[in-house]
């Protein structure tokens, strides 16, 4: 089924059978495998995607039901001439170990901040509840996303 | 797990949805948020030949206020009713119980009528609606009709809609001002289906005494229910601590759970009866 939407602000067109999800979509499809998969069944957030701007989970959504929709992957959320102040401050905190989780980490916070800059810890953590992270302990996931409020606040360093 | 394979029909009006679903005889399902129907896929419990998709359909996702109540579209999300401000004077026990459904990003996909449709015994909307006396509108080839919620669950996932009939609307009845509230959960994680929930409310009479209570639980039988021998402890009664106990201890008797993975009977009778006692401890404070 020929399905027509926004792929990080480029249009793309794709021809999928309806059961493709659009986590597939985009990773086998499109080859943008920075979203991950982990359960398929909508319990872990790997696969976190921005749907005209909102955090989905793009394993619980059809790749056809994106059509006329603006999806922004992890992919679209760094660029090549600097790290973000979300991954710096990743980085900076040790909020990645193995790293399978981090997309939807990314994707997750960069929804939140861009929300929510001025949300607290307990927020973060609320909000991250859906998203499991097996190596971290989450400790220092939430104080990279605390620390990262400050470029959203500002308006500067739009991870885009 | 890949998703079983099916047809995909996505129409632009309510007409052709109800004629979709039923030219396939009870083997097509709607889908509006798919939260809860493409795990289920994905698991490979429900395999329907077709799915009619009801993202165009027109005028599905409205919140109405008004004095006969609230009006929940059934596209309406859970982030649309976090994001009104005007519901937290309109009804704020749907609101506090709308907080504690699932995760940040199911929220953004996840609607009102899919929920009801789903009819998962431990999920809070079929709580909330059982609990507030609401009213279920749907539309299907024999034309509209409105089930009270009460009448709408039959069992775990097994509800009186037809194979061709589409949710279109959820009434809540009007919420008084001064009407005391509360809503607890008890969940492993938070924004996990409940292990037990409960949802309480009661106004309050000129000589301080509870009136039209209603307790609602969720998450201890095949379906939400209220309960009225907890209601007649409440009602006529002054809601201090000796009554908040024996509603709790009345609450345990009412329930008939079962055993399951995540925990005993015994344990989710003893837990619903806390729940009922700190929803009736925050309505009372």
């Amino acid at each position: 089924m020929p399905t027509r939407f926004e792929v990080n602000g480029k249009p793309v067109e794709v021809d999928v059978e309806p059961r493709m999800t659009l986590a597939d979509c985009l990773r086998n499809v499109l080859r943008l495998t920075g979203t991950h998969l982990g359960c398929e069944h909508g319990v872990c957030g790997a696969c976190t995607v921005l749907l005209d701007g909102e955090a989905v989970r793009s394993c619980l959504m059809l790749a056809v039901q994106a059509e006329g929709r603006d999806v922004t992957t992890v992919e679209g959320l760094s660029n090549d001439e600097d790290l973000t102040p979300l991954q710096k401050s990743f980085r900076k905190h040790h909020a990645l170990q193995c790293g399978f989780c981090t997309p939807g980490m990314i994707t997750t916070a960069h929804a939140l901040l861009t929300e929510e800059p001025d949300c607290d810890a307990d927020r973060v953590r609320e909000v991250l509840s859906g998203n499991i992270c097996r190596c971290t302990g989450y400790i220092s996931i939430v104080e990279a996303v605390l620390e990262a409020r400050s470029a959203y606040r500002k308006g500067e360093g739009e991870p885009r | 797990m890949k998703l079983p394979a099916f047809e995909y029909e996505c129409p632009a009006t309510l007409a052709e949805a109800i004629t979709l679903l039923a030219a396939h005889d009870g083997d097509a399902k709607a889908i509006a948020g798919g939260q809860s129907l493409v795990p289920m896929m994905a698991f490979r419990v429900a395999s329907p030949s077709l799915l009619v998709d009801l993202r165009r359909l027109p005028g599905l996702d409205e919140i109405k206020i008004g004095d006969a109540g609230v009006r929940l579209g059934a596209m309406v999300r859970w982030r649309d009713i976090l994001d009104d401000a005007r519901l937290a004077r309109a009804h704020p026990l749907l609101v506090a119980a709308v907080k504690h459904v699932a995760h940040y990003q199911i929220r953004n996909r996840g609607t009102v009528g899919g929920s009801i449709a789903h009819a998962d015994p431990a999920a809070e909307m079929p709580g909330i609606v059982v609990a507030c006396d609401a009213e279920i509108a749907v539309t299907g080839k024999a034309g509209a009709r409105v089930i009270a919620a009460n009448d709408f669950f039959l069992s775990a996932l097994t509800t009186a809609l037809a194979p061709d009939e589409i949710i279109t609307e959820i009434r809540f009845p009007a919420w008084p001002a001064g009407r005391r509230f509360g809503f607890e959960e008890f969940a492993l994680r938070r924004g996990d289906f409940a292990i037990a929930a409960a949802a309480v409310f009661y106004d309050v009479d000129a000589g301080g005494r509870a009136a039209n209570a209603h307790v609602g639980v969720i998450g201890v039988g095949e379906r939400p229910a209220r309960l009225p021998t907890v209601e007649t402890v409440l009602n006529g009664a002054r809601v201090d601590a000796e009554v908040i106990a024996r509603a709790a201890a009345a609450t345990s008797a009412a329930v008939a759970p079962q055993d399951d993975i995540h925990a005993s009977a015994a344990y989710r009778r003893s837990l619903v009866g806390t729940m009922v006692e700190r929803a009736l401890t925050a309505a009372a404070h």
